[in-house]
């Protein structure tokens, strides 16, 4: 019994204003019905202008998935009553979408696999119901935030992959800055059909809806074809139903029945015109396209050396694969500075910012690299830079250069052997890992400017009678 | 007196011979007299107020001077009711831009006219405040939709107004008031702030006592504007420039379908007097015929009807509507709409909402899509042969309240105003003399934006008619 997946993925555009109206579009913790006007309001008389940055943003999802953009295509009415709806109708496009076909390859468990898109549509997003023990309250910020919509043909065969898919898609989103994808907010969101086929034979579908996170996605693919092949290793029928999904209690929640499927009696939005993409506008588009992060990595690998998995965990965040890319350029060796993205700066960055700017880290990187200071003598500028907010520069010169003078290493290991008798009485005894603990009290006095080989050696050198 | 029109008031104030204050009390007394009877306003501004507000434009192109608004257009000072129980108290926050260029160009918003709810009717009896009555008989209809305006114009109690024709809702009225009214092409006047009915269809247009002032409205309130999509990009044009009396050389065109027999001898008769004068005036009539006539009025109720479905949607019972408490929000909405809404809205929500639905789309709203085309298409070839269309802009004149109460034959009654309407085109109806001894409206439709060229053959027809 094989699983089909098919996804519907609903990404909010990252455009200042809403898709038919000049009001913000970051309403995310914004005030409850702050960013609204009488156009997203469906006030009587309002009407809709197209923001034309959402559909250069909907344009670049579509050439990176090698999509093909429609010249004409046009805007359509779907027409539900819901409270948090306030035209009675969602503005979509449903005859003809923005674009058609493309696809996205990405790697599962080394492998490279390719799902294809069936197509790429524009609409705006709905307000959000707000339950409280007085009622129910509405927020209409949301209301009209461009949405773009993406499905898939049915290519996905595991519920892991699924997952694997839109994590590949949310990098390649963020890559082309046309949406922060991040599904806690609900910037990304993901609808899914599933179905189990026997002997090849395709099976009954059903819709799982209001997927909003990573893990919900894999969970609920999974509970569903466990649903399904219950069933028809029993005999029975797989029913076409919609389900929601209960992220707390991993539960499929049905949602309704075929019988109850809705009638939206789509039809073409008369306040707006077809839409027409011209090729020159398509150039424009494609001209301001930033790099793909397949491409990127790909030059990564070439470049500068860095292995699959170093280069996908910077593609991550597009602004750390930037970050990167501009550390990388500046120091001689651009793979080391892979590890200290990833792994020193790594545990600072939390935020959506990077913790130090990249001048810092590059003249941090080239002190260690040109031997002015130790790596560790690094980590602790890195620390205090990051924590103090001090410039890599004025701790670099504080900090002087390392206690490289022999005659020097040896006053001060000179010093802490009169100060330890007790460590160099075990030392000779015996008990050599009190050299660690000398060389520990050492770089203590030279306040990390030593070499610790070097130090060690020095000690060792004055312990064996030199 | 013999009431002014727009002109003559404005050439009145130039020339010091009136006061602005004189005039709103002329208009005023007016009112007093006959709207007691008529009905033709369902807000009114206080005379005082009025006045002040007129004074501080005085120094305007239009110098402070009245005009009413049909009360489906959006308005700040007055609520913008649609002559519907659902937006009672609604009070529109913004303008619509058609009037708030009057109020640039110096007019002041004297009132808002009362229509048949939402624009759906050719009587005003659909209104939920009353009908109006016909200032020529009151036992008769002012038409509809736009019959408050028109009553208001005839009856001396605004010197002119705005209306709004979907079908014929600006024509009609005119014709059985005896008043000019005018459709301009689809998308040179804007409908922001105009309620939409059905919004592909919707133009806003002036009712006033002559055509010279309706050339002066139109070049206030025509001209791209960017908050409707559908507006066309042309700049603003002084239709008054260049307005002269002149049919010389035109070839009029009156199509078969627009002189049934059914019209009976007294209607016939006046046409053929019109063909007379015409020909006086130098012009050429050419007999022709539009075939697809008789298909415009199913395709217009097929896709007016549609549209308005949607359009209403958004009066649920949740935000500025009327609220009928229920348990449930879906019993909330189903029970807000099924007491706010009249019983024409309902049925043509019911009618439109078919037309749509799922399996029957093609059937209905899509093949009158496709006749649609195919009559605007007649139009255009006809345009090759002649220069104008004319004929009776209503079958017949004012008729009785209440004689009409099957909806069919209430339909019938755009019929010639229909047709045009479908294809976009401007037309307009000026008083062609007497039936029954009471007025009865000549139409002359045009080519898309042909407004000049229309302007003045109306004016030239207006003189000689009078
Ligand atoms: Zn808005």
């Amino acid at each position: 019994m094989d699983v089909v997946i098919g996804l519907e993925i609903h990404v909010q555009l990252l455009t200042r204003t809403k898709l038919f109206c000049s009001c913000r579009a970051d309403y995310f913790a914004a005030p409850p019905n702050t960013l609204t006007c009488p156009v997203c309001l469906g006030l009587p008389g309002a009407l809709p202008v197209l923001n034309k940055k959402a559909v250069e943003l909907a344009l670049r999802v579509a050439l990176a998935l090698g999509a093909e953009v429609q010249e004409v295509s046009q805007f359509d009415r779907k027409n539900y009553f819901y409270p948090d709806l306030p035209k009675g109708y969602q503005i979509t496009q449903r005859a003809v979408p923005l674009a058609r076909g493309g696809a996205l390859t990405f790697r599962l468990a080394g492998q490279e696999r390719t799902v294809r898109v069936r197509e790429l549509h524009l609409e705006e997003d709905a307000g959000k119901l707000i339950h409280t023990e007085r009622g129910t309250l509405i927020d209409f910020n949301r209301c009209g935030v461009p949405l773009v919509e993406i499905v898939t043909e049915p290519d996905l065969r595991s519920p892991q992959e699924a997952r694997e898919f839109l994590r590949a898609l949310r990098t390649l989103l963020r890559h082309l800055r046309v949406s922060t994808a991040d599904m806690e907010k609900g910037e990304l969101r993901c609808d899914a059909n599933i179905s189990v086929s026997v002997d090849g034979r395709p099976g009954t579908k059903t819709e799982i809806k209001n997927l909003n996170s990573f893990k919900a996605v894999e969970r609920a693919l999974q509970a569903a074809a466990e649903h399904q092949r219950a069933l028809l290793s029993r005999g029975e029928r797989v029913e076409q139903v919609t389900f929601g999904w209960d992220e707390g209690r991993e539960e499929l929640l049905l949602q309704r029945t075929k019988e109850e499927a809705h009638d939206y009696r789509y039809f073409p939005d008369p306040d707006l015109v077809p839409l027409v993409v011209d090729a020159m506008w398509l150039a424009q588009v494609q001209a301001a396209m930033p790099e793909p992060p397949w491409e990127r990595e790909a030059r990564w690998i070439r470049a500068f050396g860095l292995n699959p998995s170093e280069a996908e965990a910077l593609l991550v965040d597009p602004v750390r694969a930037d970050y990167f890319e501009e550390v990388a350029r500046a120091v001689p060796n651009p793979k080391a500075a892979a590890g200290w993205v990833l792994a020193e700066l790594g545990q600072y960055w939390t935020g959506d910012e990077p913790p130090l700017p990249a001048a810092d880290l590059v003249a941090l990187i080239r002190a260690v690299e040109e031997g002015r200071i130790t790596r560790p003598q690094a980590k602790e500028i890195l620390e205090k830079a990051v924590l103090e907010r001090t410039s890599v520069p004025v701790l670099l010169s504080a900090a002087g250069g390392v206690v490289r003078d022999e005659e020097a290493l040896r006053a001060l290991a000179e010093e802490v052997l009169r100060e330890n008798p007790q460590a160099v009485a075990d030392y000779r005894a015996g008990r050599t890992q009190a050299l660690g603990f000398l060389v520990g009290q050492a770089l203590r006095k030279a306040q990390g400017r030593a070499d610790p080989k070097r130090l060690a050696h020095v000690l060792q050198t004055l312990l064996s009678g030199g | 007196m013999t009431p002014l029109d727009l002109s003559e008031a404005l050439r009145a104030l130039e020339e010091k011979r009136l006061s602005l204050s004189a005039i709103v009390d002329e208009l005023f007394r007016v009112i007093s007299e006959r709207e007691p009877t008529v009905r033709a306003f369902l807000t009114l501004a206080d005379k005082e107020e009025l006045k002040a507000q007129a004074s501080a434009q005085k120094e305007k192109p239009l110098r402070g001077l009245p005009i009413a608004v049909k009360d489906n257009i959006c308005t700040v000072e007055f609520p913008t009711t649609c002559a519907s129980k659902l937006l009672e108290r609604y009070r529109s926050p913004f303008e619509a831009t058609a009037v708030a260029r009057l109020k640039a160009a110096g007019m002041v918003v004297q009132g808002k006219t009362n229509l048949d709810e939402f624009a759906m009717g050719s009587s005003t009896e659909n209104s939920a405040f009353g009908p109006t009555r016909n200032p020529w008989d009151p036992e008769r209809v002012p038409g509809g939709s736009s019959g408050g305006s028109a009553a208001a114009v005839a009856a001396g109690e605004a010197l002119a107004a705005l209306g709004s024709d979907t079908g014929g809702s600006v024509r009609q009225p005119a014709a059985l008031c005896g008043v000019v009214g005018l459709r301009p092409t689809y998308g040179l006047v804007s409908r922001y702030g105009l309620v939409a009915f059905a919004s592909s269809l919707d133009t806003i247009g002036p009712l006033t006592r002559s055509v010279r002032d309706a050339a002066l409205l139109l070049s206030v309130i025509a001209g791209h504007d960017p908050k409707d999509s559908t507006s066309l990009p042309v700049p603003p044009q002084d239709y008054t420039q260049g307005l002269r009396p002149s049919l010389a050389g035109l070839r009029l065109g009156l199509p078969v379908e627009y002189v049934p027999k059914e019209l009976g001898p007294e209607v016939l008769a006046l046409v053929e007097r019109w063909c007379a004068t015409i020909e006086e005036l130098g012009g050429q009539v050419v007999r022709l015929s539009l075939p697809l006539t008789e298909y415009a009025l199913p395709t217009y109720y097929l896709i007016a009807s549609a549209e308005a479905s949607a359009n209403l949607a958004r009066y649920d019972g949740v935000r500025y509507t009327l609220r009928v408490p229920a348990e449930g929000v879906g019993e909330m909405i189903a029970q807000s709409r099924a007491l706010g809404f009249g019983r024409e809205v309902k049925r043509r929500i019911a009618l439109g909402t078919f037309a749509l639905s799922a399996g029957y789309y093609d059937q209905y709203y899509g093949k009158a899509q496709r006749v649609r085309t195919l009559i605007a298409q007649e139009f255009a070839e006809a345009f090759q042969r002649v220069d104008l269309i004319f004929g009776p802009t209503s079958p017949t004149p004012a008729f009785r309240l209440g004689e009409k109460a099957d909806p069919l034959s209430m339909y019938l009654s755009d019929l010639f105003t229909i047709p045009s309407a479908l294809a976009g085109l401007p037309a307009i109806s000026i008083p062609g003399g007497r039936v029954d001894g009471l007025p009865f409206g000549l139409q002359l439709i045009g080519p898309r934006l042909s407004e000049a060229r229309l302007l003045s053959a109306a004016l030239a027809l207006e003189e000689a008619l009078r």
